[in-house]
């Protein structure tokens, strides 16, 4: 299998453990992947109204690149990235008007967009392609032991014509981490918005939803916390400093990216793991399981 | 507070821009209160989103834009899966947001940010700060 790859603004810097542990696990798993070339930022949020379409020309102009590349459809790995991505496409399919002026607003490609390029996610990948079983086969250093909380939030579940999994209960990382021998916990807080980009104004908001999202997966047995976009990451890993100041009660837990997971589980070796870029340092629980 | 309802502000252009920014039938919301009732910022909201719904319908304008609930939102579509009628709460309140950041209203002074809210925080979370809180 060969797949076109969109990485994203944040996963060449402050998310490198994301993008590393994904790309060494796919190699894993014999996936052949390519990224993009001259690929932009696809705007990191969905245009909510319905005249602003200047703001779905970057989204559509990544799918022109994957055509471009002799690819019909775009793997990213970033929630953000793969809702903008997939819900811009969404719209110019059922409004062939407004993708003749997306088309137009970008006269100097060289093709115009059709509307055929699918956005699809790594997980979906996994789960229905390549199948979760055939993972497990590979899982040479299984998670054994390992209780492993999944937080979905919002980009990869919301709104319906999005998700590939159930919105109010997915279970898609949950039956990941049982194929790979983890302990799957189950907690309420696994689609309750982190706070998102309130982040760089409002990081006080952030440490209150850091607090009861983290406090729910830590008081349901949860050693480690998994993610699937860079945002959460960030809000959830790094704004645990903010939370411990406003909490004095709170307490820590190392949070992960689910492919760091599954790259320890096919035996990627640990530089793939970048697991410097942590703030809450993973490694003790990880060395305590074996799986470092 | 004291409000003043008219026939006036209810057919207001405020309300059909909202309405057309939007692309949402606001008459359709019989006030069941689900929207409030599932979105994890609404303890730090001054109007709840149902009352932002409400408000829209009365072109109550003046208290919307000086609402702090529109700059909370973090757009994470909870409210909008739950809906029983259909409606786009999201979309309403981006409307809202929009009417003010189409008159180079920003909610964010990217000048005004230190180097450690700017340096510490990631691409991702700057680009889509920017997009929903600056014109």
């Amino acid at each position: 299998m060969k797949l076109s790859y969109f990485p994203g603004c944040t996963l060449k810097n402050k998310a490198k453990n994301f993008e590393d542990s994904a790309l060494c696990s796919l190699k894993k798993l014999g996936v052949e992947v390519e990224e993009i070339s001259r690929w932009n930022c696809c705007g990191t949020v969905y245009s909510l109204t319905t005249d602003d379409l200047i703001h779905h020309v970057a989204p559509i102009r990544n799918l022109i690149r994957a055509k471009e590349a002799g690819s019909d459809r775009l793997m990213t790995l970033c929630a953000m990235c793969y809702n903008t991505l997939k819900r811009s496409n969404e719209r110019v399919r059922s409004n062939p008007e407004d993708l003749d002026i997306i088309n137009d607003l970008m006269y100097k490609e060289e093709i115009d967009y059709k509307g055929d390029v699918d956005v699809v996610h790594l997980l979906e990948i996994l789960k229905n392609e390549i199948k979760l079983e055939n993972i497990a086969k590979k899982a040479i250093k299984p998670l054994k032991g390992l209780k492993v909380a999944s937080y979905y939030g919002c980009y990869l579940v919301r709104p319906q014509e999005i998700g590939f999994d159930d919105m109010e209960n997915p279970m898609i990382m949950d039956e990941l981490m049982t194929a790979l021998g983890a302990e799957a916990i189950d907690f309420p807080h696994k689609v309750e918005c982190c706070g998102a980009y309130q982040t760089v104004d409002k990081p006080e908001i952030i440490a209150d939803r850091a607090n009861q999202i983290l406090s729910s997966a830590v008081k349901q047995g949860a050693e480690v916390v998994i993610v699937s976009c860079p945002l959460c990451s960030f809000n959830l890993d790094q704004r645990q400093k903010e939370t411990q100041q406003k909490f004095p009660e709170f307490k820590n837990i190392p949070i992960l990216y689910f492919s760091q997971l599954l790259a320890i589980a096919l035996g990627c070796p640990q530089d793939s793991l970048r697991l410097d870029l942590h703030y809450i340092d993973p490694k003790p629980i990880l060395k305590e399981k074996g799986l470092i | 507070m004291r409000t003043n309802i008219s026939r006036h502000k209810i057919r207001s252009p405020f309300v059909a821009k909202v309405e057309e920014l939007s692309g949402q039938n606001l008459l359709a919301c019989y006030q069941c209160g689900k929207c409030s009732a599932g979105c994890p910022a609404v303890y730090q909201m001054d109007i709840l989103p149902n009352q932002i719904i409400r408000f829209i319908q009365l072109g109550l304008k003046e208290e919307l834009l000086k609402s702090n609930s529109i700059w909370i939102c973090a757009s994470c579509m909870t409210c909008n899966v739950r809906c029983p009628k259909g409606i786009n709460i999201a979309e309403a309140i981006e409307a809202v947001r929009q009417i003010l950041l189409r008159k180079r209203e920003d909610h964010v002074k990217v000048e005004e940010l230190s180097d450690s809210e700017r340096g510490n925080v990631p691409p991702i979370a700057l680009i889509s700060n920017f997009r929903k809180f600056t014109s």
